[in-house]
């Protein structure tokens, strides 16, 4: 084993806390802020003592903001269930939609398969605005602007590359003979994938699942460019909302620590899935 | 019992529909992308039009006019510009910063693992929102970095309203994004290394710089690039960060490629402009993206090759 000196030691110490610091401390500070009224986040010197309040938090629920102006009207947790509604349908019909291809692709070579497979991973790092501008005057025509349908539609240029990369490395990763057991045991190519291959990769497709829920929940220039106020989710909702609680930061702050909180709490349960996940299942973790 | 009648029903047909089988499982996914390869299309064919949404009228093709005043328009330099430094400044302090936090964290020990996810929130941030956060701290009233600022003597330190630190201010948000989307993907190389070379290099003494040198850093050397690339493709479309900060602004400091092409078509209504834009900026990433995918494929290769 390699000896470490105590200068080094101390070293890697500060080193290892200034990182801490620098990553955790946005997080931790506008958490204090979300409890805190707009006069204990105005002190100066600012301050970590202070009386915690929920008013923040209640007035975002409740949907009445005090404002300087007066009470004003602003749906947040509208975009929360946008949020959550526009993820968790994108992810299913990603899923729906890429699975099986992720199966054709790992297990029945066929012609064309490996251009069809990298055409759809191409989509993960064009430019986003280049097919969103054209497909608002699109929408427009075919009556899909500012739906549900429509959005879901376009979230699959991040969910299904997503999806259809990872799951189609557990595909790959079971041993091929198993299922050709159970297939010469007589049994048809879909009880195979059902019995078989689908409950051998689970983990992966659910891991590729909060994966894409995570990304699709993150989302901002799709909602931005195709969802008006009623359909945007909270990552779009957000920016709205400081520019008409105008300088309610507390509020603000809650909005933030509302929206983020499902992701880190998604994260920290599939943690062990992420790096897989990041690489388009090139690396494991 | 019902399996037994299943099982038997779908065997005949399968033999039937073999060759067509796999296209058939692709064709859903395939069909949900051709709507949006058609937009692809049309983009490219705005691209050599004139066309303003507030002169429909004067819409004509003009085929390659708008790319050809970009060679004049200074506008479009600053665009590259802003671009090119924002993509080479996160993606250079991000690997600097992700290799060194990798290579603390590299021994697995129950701490570091810890460290590892913790840092990760900070990625699962949706990076609109890390913009707001930041807005917030940066606030010249009441922000926690401002008043950080004056601490060490910075007396009105504008960040984000301020041309000359709107860029590194930006930069800051980018760095505390995505660094350790870097620094997991190195850990997870780091880690995968063979022991072998290392414990030889030790027993004979070899000095640790040179086995950073000459051992890791080599081996090491395909999730670099990879993790590299792939920052640089999204760095070079960053849109979400800057657009929640300033817009673009102050000025046009920070207007980068989308965020530039996005104020032209929703601004100025400008859609051949626009889309000429983001076909420049899609050849960029169309090229960094065909170098990535080999360097991925090969890495995936490998990495699987082990099981």
């Amino acid at each position: 084993m390699i000896t470490i000196s105590p200068i080094e030691r101390i070293l890697r110490g500060i080193a290892i806390t200034l990182v801490i610091l620098f990553f955790m401390f946005p997080i931790f500070w506008i958490f204090l802020m979300s409890f805190q009224t707009n006069e204990t986040i105005l002190r100066v010197p600012p301050s970590i003592v202070f009386e915690p309040t929920m008013s923040n938090y209640s007035a975002l629920i409740t949907g009445k903001l005090e404002t300087n102006a007066g009470l004003l009207e602003f749906e947040f947790m509208r975009n929360l269930w946008n949020s959550f509604f526009l993820s968790v349908s994108s992810v299913a019909v990603g899923l729906l939609l890429g699975v099986p291809a992720a199966y054709a692709f790992a297990r029945l070579k066929f012609r064309g398969s490996e251009d069809i497979a990298f055409t759809l991973l191409s989509f993960r790092f064009a430019p986003p605005l280049l097919v969103l501008l054209p497909l608002t005057i699109y929408f427009q025509q075919i009556g899909l602007a500012n739906t549900y349908v429509g959005l879901i539609w376009v979230y699959q240029l991040i969910v299904l590359p997503l999806i259809l990369w990872i799951v189609r490395g557990y595909f790959e990763d079971i041993p091929a003979d198993v299922e050709h057991a159970y297939r010469i045991a007589g049994h048809s190519w879909a009880a195979t994938f059902r019995k078989i291959a689908l409950p051998l990769a689970g983990p992966g497709i659910a891991a590729a699942g909060l994966l894409a829920f995570i990304f699709a929940w993150n989302n901002f220039i799709f909602a931005l460019v195709l969802a008006s106020a009623d359909k945007q989710p909270v990552t779009v909702g957000a920016l709205a909302f400081v520019t008409a609680s105008g300088i309610q930061y507390g509020q603000i702050a809650a909005a933030i620590v509302l929206s983020i909180t499902p992701t880190l709490l998604l994260a920290l349960y599939a943690q062990r899935y992420l790096v897989e996940g990041l690489s388009l299942g090139a690396v494991k973790g | 019992m019902t399996d037994a009648v299943l099982d038997r029903v779908p065997r005949r047909r399968v033999r039937i529909s073999r060759k067509a089988l796999p296209y058939l499982l692709s064709l859903p996914a395939l069909l949900a992308c051709i709507g949006i390869l058609i937009p692809f299309f049309t983009a490219v064919a705005y691209s050599l039009q004139r066309y303003r949404l507030s002169q429909p009228w004067a819409r004509k093709w003009n085929w390659g006019e708008n790319y050809l005043n970009f060679l004049s328009d200074p506008s479009f330099w600053n665009t590259l510009q802003v671009s090119m430094t924002y993509a080479f400044l996160t993606v250079g302090i991000e690997l600097l910063l992700g290799l060194g936090i990798a290579l603390l964290l590299q021994r697995r020990t129950r701490f570091n693992n810890f460290v590892s996810i913790m840092l990760l929130m900070p990625l699962m941030t949706a990076p609109a929102l890390a913009s707001l956060m930041w807005k917030l701290m940066t606030n010249p009233g009441f922000g926690i970095l401002s008043y950080f600022a004056t601490l060490i003597g910075i007396e009105d330190f504008r960040w984000a309203s301020d041309p000359s630190t709107a860029m590194l201010t930006v930069v800051l948000v980018d760095v505390w994004v995505y660094t350790p989307f870097i620094m997991i993907l190195l850990l997870a190389g780091l880690r995968s290394l063979p022991r072998q070379p290392f414990e030889a290099a030790a027993l004979d003494g070899v000095p640790r710089l040179f086995v950073f040198w000459r051992i890791t850093l080599p081996m090491l050397t395909p999730f670099l690039l990879t993790a590299t690339l792939f920052r640089m493709i999204e760095s070079i479309q960053q849109f979400d960060i800057i657009y929640a900060m300033t817009q673009g602004g102050p000025g046009d400091k920070l207007t980068v490629f989308q965020v530039e092409a996005y104020l032209n078509f929703f601004q100025s209504t400008n859609v051949g402009r626009s889309a000429a834009l983001l076909m420049i900026l899609w050849v960029i990433t169309y090229l960094l993206s065909n170098i990535f995918v080999k360097n991925w494929l090969r890495l995936r290769e490998k990495q699987r090759g082990a099981i």
